[in-house]
């Protein structure tokens, strides 16, 4: 495949064509805040973190869907970059209840990570305090929708690693709510293989393992990341 | 917990196809998926067929309409939740649709929906404790020039004030 | 189906037509105050009346008067009368002063300035042809662009035409439309696709209904040229839910066009093959948003996704796809019909040809009108619309719904067209126009559109999902006067990000009416507002610290 050059953040880089902007600059060492991406799934643009300036065009684009070009100039950090990333995160932090100190993902919440490197260190919107449900019905795993930041990834690997397509969200708005079959107890959805995928995509305490108590819940983004290079490379699957 | 993990439940759809066979709306909208070649991209035309032949889109419905389209649960239910057209709850007996489109609202749209509210004493998008009369309301019929329009059971009615709003339901009441 | 056969069929409905033509609006509006049951009634009388013989009583389409319907219209001689708020009992009088009887009925004047100011193009048979007949449009010559574009023109030369016309998106955004033909005719790939967006979601905006419910041949003959211009054999039609009658006509006339051989297989004779399915929305505004659009056709949840790839290159299934607006369609038989340069000659250097507004709010005259782009602002709203009524003054013209912004009426004189527009802050839009009076409350105007914005965001990014719930919290908050200087500036700080963050136009543009209204109303922000007990730190991000 032929290479592109480009510019990031002043840095000379090349990338194979068809990479997308977050690719080149994460081989290149440049770190962007990300929040919906996760590695083995396709990208949906949706957080909006990853969001960078490219020289001639007057639209902010999201890194994670964006494909490099020939002599792309862009610029990953900004103030107004910066300021934007922190008014999401805080709108993020005023929509659901995010309590760190009682999380099971305390400590290991990308969340949490992300407000400490954008320095947030308050909150300037009004919280909304709404009501949500906690779904321990499944054996093994619970979902918890006050921590849900609806970054639909625990619904990308269920349809798209698993393939059972168990979850899905469901409303629209500030109404969305991550489901599993008919909005059904998770212990009730029949097509749920209890292959626990989800769990380990969930970036906040929203997804937990049964019995998990604070700060415990450690993923391992690992392994689905090696499934999907398995199944694609074909790696160790004998194809004779 | 292997024991717990593998104990069988009924199937639910087992029953849900059961029951379907029993009633004819259920063959009324098969032959409607079949029309439409059990695609899948028709999910949205089955949906409206299907709110039009039940009145609204309860779960062993959607069910159905999953199994035979072949697409998991979640996206059907993903799908219905989405748009305002699909109702999950049976309506009342009758409907009145206040449309609060910027022409009705700068005409008044909102008192109508005000005094309406507090005489059926519920809010929009519910239904009287007694299943008379559902309230709701929409973004925007294109009734724009004989605003504020309402929208009585499925007429449309022009140019309606809160008196005249009022009257309609006492005839339904 | 050849040239002479569309020619015969023309002839022949035009020998059968009778002396005088009564027409009965039968658009959504007016069937809301029984124009069924008037029609009914005036075939009756014209029979009792022994006239039947004389007199064809004409379901039409949309007459654009909507707010004096029911509306009757009456052709005798090239003589052209109208009747307005018509009832069922009025019937025998109209049909009586046929023969020089009187009538009671208010009389309209078809010279009056709503109507003489008017140039049609896309609404050229709106309230003239009977919508339910295909025989009404091929008689003043629908189709006949469709055969020239198929027999006589290579694609390459409709799109070129459709160039030369300087026809830009009737949609809103103003894209040019040959353009856009011209990236998916070049687009590789052998499945192509036509959607018509017809998903009219703008509250306060009925151009799209009116023209599929007075004319929907002329929207399918439309897409059939754009289907041949990029070489596609598959279009959608995407309607909305709430036009239940735009619907049924629009089935009655693909049948028709069908069983003519119009569209579906080797339409006219030539190898050119044309299917158009209708595609039912569900109450989705976002679903205006072409990739919402195109999810929604392909039965999924209608969430945009983010561009590039554009639709042009990777749209319905991945397959190359042209999307373009009711009104847009519309436009394109005349073009064919009269040429590109004629067209180009009509409106300003930038925004060429019509289009049409929905005129409603606190105005006199409300309906639907078709004007040359670039005339002022003024002669619609006071000269055509007759000011507010009540004795009240305008005070401001939204246009462009809720990703439009509030024109105030200091800015009449500005000239309608896209970038005029765009200049104070709103937008063409697909075509509402609502006026709003001295009464009106621009703070409750702007709260109104955000609470709109805010429901039907689809929740897939987080600044317009999260971002409207608190740009409506905070206009409440300011509505209830417990606001302050700070959530003022709290207030625009987020319209600045959620405009700049946003995945798709909706949450791009959802600031838009807070944003105008801010610009030409501020003061009225203002008076609501109650002192901050920290002081005057202002700018929201500053908290009062102690020394």
């Amino acid at each position: 495949m032929a290479a592109k050059t480009l510019t990031i953040d002043g840095k000379q880089i090349s990338a194979e064509e068809g990479a997308t902007v977050l690719q080149a600059a994460t081989e290149a060492g440049i770190v962007i805040p990300t929040l919906c991406h996760l590695e083995g799934v396709y990208d949906v643009g949706a957080c909006r973190l990853c969001i960078v300036e490219v020289t001639g065009t007057p639209k902010l684009l999201p890194a994670c869907t964006t494909k490099v070009a020939e002599g792309m100039e862009i610029k990953t950090d900004s103030e107004r970059l910066r300021k934007y990333r922190r008014m999401i995160l805080e709108l993020l932090f005023a929509e659901r209840n995010h309590v760190c100190a009682v999380c099971v993902s305390n400590g290991h919440c990308e969340l949490q990570t992300l407000a400490y490197s954008q320095g947030l260190d308050h909150v300037r919107y009004e919280y909304t305090f709404p009501k949500w449900k906690v779904d321990t019905t499944h054996n093994l795993f619970g979902m918890d929708h006050n921590r849900c930041v609806l970054c639909s990834r625990c619904v990308r690997v269920c349809w798209h690693i698993e393939g059972a397509g168990t979850k899905n969200v469901s409303g629209r708005g500030g109404k969305s709510q991550i489901i599993t079959d008919l909005n059904q107890p998770w212990g009730e959805a029949e097509s749920c293989t209890s292959c626990g995928k989800c769990v380990q995509s969930c970036p906040t305490g929203a997804l937990f393992h049964k019995g998990s108590t604070v700060g415990e819940m450690e993923r391992d983004r690992g392994k689905l990341e090696f499934i999907v290079t398995a199944r694609e490379k074909k790696q160790w699957i004998a194809t004779d | 917990m292997i024991a717990t993990m593998t104990q069988k439940k009924p199937s639910r759809l087992k029953a849900v196809l059961e029951h379907a066979s029993g009633d004819k709306r259920f063959k009324i909208l098969e032959v409607h998926m079949k029309k439409n070649q059990f695609r899948q991209d028709a999910l949205i035309e089955v949906l409206h067929k299907a709110q039009e032949l039940f009145g609204y889109l309860e779960d062993d419905l959607l069910l159905f309409v999953s199994y035979k389209l072949k697409l998991p649960p979640s996206r059907v239910y993903g799908v219905a939740t989405f748009y305002h057209f699909f109702n999950l709850k049976p309506q009342g007996e009758h409907t009145c649709v206040i449309c609060l489109g910027t022409a009705c609202y700068v005409k008044g749209a909102d008192k109508i929906m005000a005094a309406m509210q507090e005489k059926l004493k519920i809010k929009s998008g519910e239904t009287t404790p007694d299943g008379k009369v559902s309230l709701l309301t929409a973004r925007c019929i294109g009734a724009c020039g004989i605003a504020p329009a309402i929208t009585y059971d499925g007429h449309v009615a022009p140019k309606q004030t809160p008196e005249m709003a009022l009257e309609k339901i006492k005839s339904w009441t | 189906m050849q040239l002479d056969d569309l020619n015969a069929i023309a002839e022949k409905h035009r020998s059968s037509r009778k002396k005088i033509i009564v027409r009965t609006c039968m658009s959504a509006g007016c069937m809301s105050s029984q124009a069924d049951v008037i029609k009914k009634n005036l075939e009756a009388e014209a029979k009792a009346q022994g006239l039947d013989a004389d007199v064809e009583v004409r379901r039409v389409g949309c007459m654009g008067f909507c707010g004096q319907g029911p509306l009757v219209g009456v052709d005798e001689n090239g003589q052209h009368g109208l009747w307005e708020f018509v009832k069922p009992e009025d019937a025998p009088a109209i049909i009586a002063a046929l023969k020089g009887g009187e009538c009671k009925v208010q009389r309209g004047d078809p010279k009056h300035p709503f109507f003489a100011k008017q140039m049609h193009i896309v609404r050229a048979n709106g309230g003239i042809i009977d919508p339910e007949r295909i025989e009404d449009y091929i008689a003043i010559g629908g189709y006949k662009a469709l055969h020239h574009s198929l027999t006589e023109l290579q694609p390459a030369q409709v799109v070129e035409e459709i160039t030369k016309s300087g026809l830009r998106g009737r949609g809103g955004a103003g894209f040019p439309t040959g353009l856009k033909w011209g990236t998916v005719a070049k687009s590789p790939g052998a499945k192509k696709y036509i959607v018509c967006n017809g998903d009219e979601g703008d509250p306060g905006a009925f151009m799209d209904r009116s023209v599929l419910e007075s004319d929907p041949h002329l929207v399918l003959e439309g897409m059939a040229i754009a289907a041949y211009a990029v070489g596609a054999d598959q279009g959608y039609l995407y309607v909305r839910a709430e036009y239940p009658l735009a619907i049924s006509r629009l089935q009655i006339a693909i049948k028709q066009a069908k069983q003519l051989g119009l569209l579906g297989a080797g339409v006219f004779e030539t190898p050119f093959n044309f299917n158009v399915d209708i595609r039912i929305g569900a109450g989705a505004f976002v679903c205006g948003e072409e990739t919402a659009l195109m999810a929604s056709v392909e039965g999924k949840r209608g969430t945009p996704r983010p561009r590039p790839p554009f639709p042009a290159a990777s749209g319905l299934w991945g397959c190359p796809t042209l999307i373009n607006n009711v009104e847009t369609f519309a436009n394109i038989s005349a073009i064919i019909n009269r040429g590109g340069a004629w067209y180009a000659g009509i409106g300003t250097e930038k925004s060429k040809g019509t289009k049409v507004f929905a005129l409603t709010g606190k105005i006199k005259n409300n309906g639907l009108i078709e004007v040359p782009m670039g005339i002022p602002l003024r002669q619609i709203v006071m000269e055509m619309g007759g000011g507010a009524p009540d004795g009240r003054q305008v005070k401001s013209v939204q246009t462009g719904g809720p990703s439009g912004g509030c024109i105030p009426a200091d800015y009449l004189d500005t000239p309608v067209d896209y970038e005029s527009l765009t200049k104070l802050g709103s937008i063409m839009g697909s075509g509402g126009m609502v006026v709003m009076d001295d009464s009106t409350n621009m703070v409750e105007i702007a709260k109104f559109y955000m609470e709109f914005c805010m429901e039907e965001s689809c929740g897939k990014c987080i600044p317009c999902r999260a971002g409207t719930v608190q740009m409506f919290n905070l206009l409440e908050k300011i509505t209830q006067r417990k606001a302050t200087a700070r959530d003022l500036a709290k207030l625009e700080e987020l319209c600045d990000m959620v405009k700049n963050t946003s995945l798709c136009g909706l949450g791009q543009t959802a600031p838009n009416p807070v944003v105008s209204t801010l610009k030409f109303f501020r003061k009225e922000y203002e008076e609501l507002l109650q002192p901050d007990p920290f002081g005057p730190h202002s700018n929201g991000a500053a908290k009062p610290q102690a020394k």
